[in-house]
């Protein structure tokens, strides 16, 4: 496939409107999927080995995003089994959001340069 | 209340958000800067997510996230840094705990998600992907348990090996993918609990065997898991936020968990089957301590470090257990100011978690500008006087050049054996978490300095003084 035809078809399989048949949305979301492990791949090929521990305590809160989903198993108002299991799952990402950022931000600040003079 | 095309994009600008803010990673100047941009990224996840029709119920929303965000940051601040293995192994199985919660919700009540068909039942693409994101998130969740368990001293650390734990592991792998096939095929709630029940004690299953020096290996790919389960949970509820999160993590987790194999020369596959450690201490235990070693006191070691124009400081697991990197610290900085050029060789896998000999060190004050990789510090051992090993092991031991039938034979090793002098505090001559003897305990130019690492470097001080 060439470039101007791969564009087209990631066109087509994010607005819907392929020249056949729509592109199934498990498609558009795989796409996006392997397009960001090659990302995620170059960029912390990158990261200095010295900041490995705070690299994992990051990725720890920044994996917490499914909080995304807990919100939305939380959110209708009548409370059912689906929406307390919801609430939980909010209150252990909101755990994971607010520690693995903080203890990232803890550990950062402890790296510090000789101070020379 | 946004237009779902302006949802969209404002998870697109929080996805770019955190993709800098690993790039931000790549040095210590600018990591602050993306610590920022990631709490940015994911502020402006939620608050968009918030704002949604479908979500309500906004009284129960912020009593959950106060609760869960005041025990986070209070864990944040009041963990000592030498407890982050344990920290990072338990927030991974909350991940996958909310990873399984959140598929529950979503299969008891589809239609909430919007990945219901016309029946109020799941769409077949849906239920694959549901029991994708359930048995990586149950794996993640009681697999980073155990981890924690072990790493916390809740648990032995020692490898649990017994007869036919593959096959088990094996049958019990394949249970839960026909209960899945099951599931994907009927909706049904029975074949769905076994799936899950079953991913849970595999989780615990696949941790057991293996044991504490092979522990850098399980953390990063626990890291890896949890990203899995959230791209998993993405793909059930078609959010490309969550899968673009999930996959960065994923691949992070995973090439951390490459690193830490290569620096040990195993592969992934043989630390999965665990059991390392176990049978080589066996096997060895008989001849340990029966070899002459110079031992020395702490003024014998003063005495070569003052006299050193370069030492080279080796820390391993044994600082972080005695707590002795502030003592060592003060210790540092009296010979800076003698004008001995000190630095500090990390191998990848010292400690428990990739990276955590630095934390520790950066914890102390030690200016990260001293601190160097094995690659780049390796080359200099010849030029140095004195090299000080403070509680590491098996990632100086020579048998991992010189003796093939060594189980660590292969293993990219720190080769302080070249230098003029080594100082090597311990305990005692007890093995390594290898369990193997070190021939570099023997050699003429080695000194054992037999202590507990934090008094040895107090002792030091003091006679420096």
């Amino acid at each position: 496939m060439s470039a101007p035809e791969m564009t087209q078809a990631v066109a087509q399989a994010a607005t819907g409107h392929a020249a056949h048949a729509a592109v199934d949305p498990f498609v558009f979301s795989f796409t996006v999927f392997v397009l960001a492990v090659i990302v995620g791949y170059h960029v912390v090929w990158n990261v200095t080995p010295a900041l490995h521990t705070p690299l994992m305590s990051v990725t720890n809160a920044i994996s917490s995003i499914i909080i995304v989903g807990a919100l939305l198993a939380a959110g209708p108002v009548e409370m059912s089994l689906a929406t307390v299991l919801g609430l939980i799952a909010v209150g252990l990402a909101a755990v994971n959001i607010f520690g693995g950022f903080m203890v990232t931000q803890r550990m950062l600040a402890m790296f510090k340069k000789r101070s020379r003079g | 209340m946004l237009s779902l095309n302006m949802v969209a994009m404002a998870y697109l600008i929080a996805s770019v958000l955190i993709i800098f803010a690993l790039k931000g990673l790549a040095s210590p100047e600018t990591a602050r800067r993306g610590n920022f941009f990631g709490m940015l990224g994911m502020g402006i996840a939620a608050l968009v997510t918030l704002q949604l029709d479908s979500v309500q119920n906004y009284a129960w929303i912020v009593a959950a996230l106060a609760v869960g965000g005041l025990f986070g940051g209070v864990t944040a601040r009041k963990v000592p840094m030498t407890h982050m293995p344990q920290t990072v192994a338990f927030m991974h199985s909350l991940v996958g705990l909310s990873a399984v919660l959140i598929a529950v919700s979503a299969f008891i009540d589809p239609v909430s998600y919007g990945i219901a068909d016309a029946h109020g039942g799941l769409y077949p693409a849906s239920r694959i992907e549901l029991f994708l994101g359930t048995f990586i998130g149950a794996i993640t969740f009681t697999a980073s348990l155990i981890a924690f368990g072990k790493l916390q001293g809740l648990l032995s650390g020692k490898p649990l090996v017994f007869g036919g734990q593959h096959w088990l592991n094996l049958v019990l792998g394949l249970v839960m993918i026909a209960a899945g096939i099951l599931f994907c095929v009927t909706q049904g709630m029975t074949p769905f609990l076994i799936m899950l029940a079953v991913a849970m004690v595999l989780g615990v299953l696949l941790i057991v065997p293996i044991g504490g020096a092979d522990m850098p290996v399980i953390v990063s790919m626990l890291n890896s898991y949890s990203g899995w389960a959230a791209a998993g949970i993405g793909f059930t509820l078609g959010n490309n936020m969550l899968i673009v999160a999930g996959a960065l993590v994923g691949s992070s987790g995973a090439i951390l968990s490459y690193i830490m194999c290569k620096a040990m020369n195993r592969s992934l596959f043989s630390v999965l089957l665990g059991g390392f450690g176990g049978e080589a201490a066996a096997a060895g235990g008989g001849s340990v301590g029966e070899r002459p070693v110079h031992s020395g006191a702490a003024e014998d070691a003063v005495f070569l470090l003052k006299n050193a124009r370069s030492v080279v400081i080796v820390p391993g697991y044994g600082l972080a257990v005695a707590r002795a990197q502030h003592a060592l610290k003060e210790l540092v900085d009296v010979l800076l100011k003698m004008d001995v050029n000190v630095k500090f060789a990390i191998h990848p896998v010292a400690g428990r978690m990739p990276g955590h000999m630095n934390v520790l060190l950066a914890e102390a004050d030690v200016p990260y500008d001293i601190v160097y990789e094995m690659d780049e510090i390796n080359p200099e051992f010849s030029d140095t006087d004195v090299v000080l090993v403070i509680g590491a092991n098996d990632v100086i031991n020579p048998a991992a050049k010189t003796d093939p039938s060594s189980p660590i034979y292969g293993m990219p090793i720190l080769e302080v054996g070249k230098a003029e002098h080594v100082i090597v505090i311990k305990r005692s001559l007890a093995a390594g978490y290898a369990g193997l003897d070190n021939d570099l305990f023997y050699m003429d130019k080695t000194m054992m300095l037999f202590a507990d690492a934090k008094k040895a470097c107090e002792t030091m001080l003091q006679s420096l003084d």
